[in-house]
């Protein structure tokens, strides 16, 4: 994903759900053998039959304890992405959904605060100071700081995006380029 | 201070003398397990992308269980997509409708005490039940290891949880693992390391280790494992394993984060209500909850053992007219082995119908899903709401006795009142 893409998409509306927003909830196992854009369709039908329909490029995600708890599934992180969220807000996250929402370019954000915004209050995010401004109740809340390495892939634009720059300045010794290529 | 058994995995496969929680190290791949869904048809087109193959076909174990036998061509193909690339991968060891790849993959061979592990499924801690150390991650995640054979972890703390006493009889693992879960709830381990230890859990089969690993998936631990002992020693010599560590151990000294103690004698069956792993309480909570489905499936709940779990309470009974009954065992050798010692003619006269070997209904994905309102008590994992089919039905877990118990009574019961 490009910077300027990504720049644009730190302000949005914010869509509040509860506790425990699992991986069957963001990506419905019955389109688990479809499309990514396919699947992305269903994401949060369950509790929000509408959510796709509402849903705008730079909308910000609010949920409470253990989003993304479940299964491995990377569509649960990956079909956010294509509907053009970049940032969910939790107080916190399950493991492996945070590691793959960094992985395709998601920012999942922890954030004391989060039981404060309401549905559709108008969110910023300043990622380099790791705050979100709460423009409709003109408030700010502070995130827990990102580690380092986590930034890197996110800024990277995903984790293949970081892969293919390692590759490029040869920095991985136990690979094996395709012939075909 | 010493070491916890999974600290000193990390650290070796990270080329360091040690390591503590909240670090992050790069750590080599002794084993990479993929399946067909998270696997191949999403790792092919991104490994071609970066001009890969895969960094040691090897070292990389290929199950296809999610969508068998395919169901539409749309399964077909992903089942086909899976074949072909591991054709042109060159892939060493490929198990296509062999059964569930948590089960597949101990049962051919491939996992041994002290290996790092990694698989694209959130059950793989799994694997933990052998002494390996083993984690799930995504599919991106994956390609990245396909790649490269390396993947950075945090390092985890480490829970010990802690079982003392011995099990009253038709009292499981499951139902462990469920009053762990209401215990601690689905956040409980979030991170650590869930490492069992106790006579309890020395006295276990490898089957019933397997599903207190398996089910640290849901109390949010990055995974499960248990030291090996005498009983991984024997199940592994059957796997014509040389040099196996046995004596790989926590270290007396080593830092457990939090410490979570149970006694077996006390413990009852327990049931999870839906629609969560952590709403479970003793089952006499629920009893008499009409039961329209009992499924008997999945990589935690429909190995041998559990399937001779059913077998003792359903031999020379019959299902409740208005309970149907599914078993899909985990595995085709486990089958083939039911079908051996009788276990499959007393689980189908008693009027079980038999499924294929995969996950099925478990992820809402093959045969078996359920109706809007019906209910199902099953043997499975976790029961988030939508996930064995219509988003109104609803799912209690439970051991197989349990399950059994309730496919001849067509309501929660105790399995004991049963036999
Ligand atoms: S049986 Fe269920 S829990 Fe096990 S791997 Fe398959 S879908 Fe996952």
């Amino acid at each position: 994903m490009n910077r300027n893409v990504l720049e644009n998409l730190k302000k949005g509306r914010a869509f509040v759900y509860g506790d425990d927003i699992n991986t069957d909830i963001l990506a419905p196992g019955a389109y688990l053998k479809y499309s990514p854009e396919e699947m992305s369709k269903h994401c949060l039908e369950s509790i929000d039959p509408d959510f796709v329909n509402k849903v705008k490029p730079g909308d910000i995600v609010v949920g409470g304890k253990n989003f993304g708890v479940g299964s491995s599934r990377e569509q649960a992180a990956a079909s956010l992405v294509i509907l053009g969220v970049r940032y969910v807000i939790a107080k916190s996250f399950a493991r492996i959904f945070y590691r793959n929402a960094f992985n395709l370019g998601l920012t999942p954000l922890i954030c004391r605060d989060y039981s404060k915004i309401r549905p559709l209050d108008i969110l910023e995010i300043n990622p380099k100071e790791g705050s979100i401004i709460n423009l409709t109740q003109k408030s700010v809340y502070n995130t827990d700081s990102v580690p380092e390495h986590l930034l890197k892939i996110v800024n990277a634009g995903g984790l293949l995006e970081e892969l293919k720059n390692k590759i490029n300045t040869n920095s991985i010794k136990t690979l094996r380029f395709r012939k075909d290529n | 201070m010493g070491m916890t058994i999974s600290e000193k995995i990390i650290a070796r496969s990270a080329g360091v003398n040690s390591v503590k929680p909240g670090s992050i190290v790069t750590c080599s791949v002794d084993i990479a397990m993929i399946h067909d869904s998270s696997g191949p048809r999403r790792q092919g087109p991104r490994l071609k992308e970066l001009g890969l193959n895969v960094w040691d076909p090897s070292k990389v174990v290929v199950i296809s269980d999610h969508y068998v036998p395919a169901v539409d061509s749309v399964s077909a193909n992903i089942l086909k997509i899976t074949r072909d690339w591991v054709k042109e991968e060159k892939i060493q060891h490929f198990y296509d409708l062999q059964g569930i790849c948590h089960i597949v993959l101990p049962e051919r061979g491939h996992l041994k005490p002290g290996l790092f592990c990694v698989g694209g499924d959130s059950h793989s801690p799994t694997g933990g039940a052998f002494g390996a150390f083993m984690i799930g991650v995504g599919a991106t995640d994956m390609t990245a290891v396909l790649a490269t054979g390396e993947i950075w972890i945090r390092v985890p703390e480490t829970m010990q949880v802690d079982w003392t006493g011995k099990l009253n009889d038709f009292v499981t693992a499951k139902d462990m693992m469920l009053a762990l879960c209401g215990r601690i709830g689905l956040l409980g381990a979030d991170y650590m390391v869930c490492e069992f230890t106790g006579e309890t859990v020395k006295n276990l089969s490898m089957d019933e280790r397997m599903v207190l690993t398996n089910m640290t998936a849901e109390v949010g631990a990055k995974t499960g494992i248990i030291a090996p002992d005498s009983t991984t020693l024997d199940f592994l010599s059957s796997k014509n394993f040389q040099k196996i560590d046995i004596n790989l151990a926590s270290d007396e000294n080593a830092n457990y984060s939090s410490v979570e103690k149970f006694d077996a004698n006390s413990l009852e069956p327990q049931i999870a209500a839906p629609h969560s792993p952590a709403n479970s309480r003793n089952l006499s909570n629920f009893n008499g909850i009409k039961i329209d489905q009992a499924y008997i499936g999945a990589c935690t709940g429909a190995k041998l053992e559990d399937l001779h779990m059913a077998a003792k309470v359903l031999k020379g009974k019959n299902c409740s007219k208005n309970t149907r009954l599914l078993v899909a065992p985990s595995s085709v050798k486990i089958t083939a082995a039911a079908a051996a010692d009788g276990t499959l003619e007393t689980l189908t006269q008693a009027g079980a119908l038999l499924l294929p070997s995969g996950c099925g209904a478990c992820a809402g994905l093959g045969a078996g899903v359920l109706s809007e309102k019906e209910v199902c008590i099953s043997t499975t994992n976790r029961n988030f709401k939508g996930r064995m089919g219509d988003q109104d039905a609803e799912v209690y877990l439970g051991s197989p006795y349990t399950v059994a118990a309730a496919a001849i009574a067509g309501k929660i019961v105790d399995p004991r009142e049963i036999v």
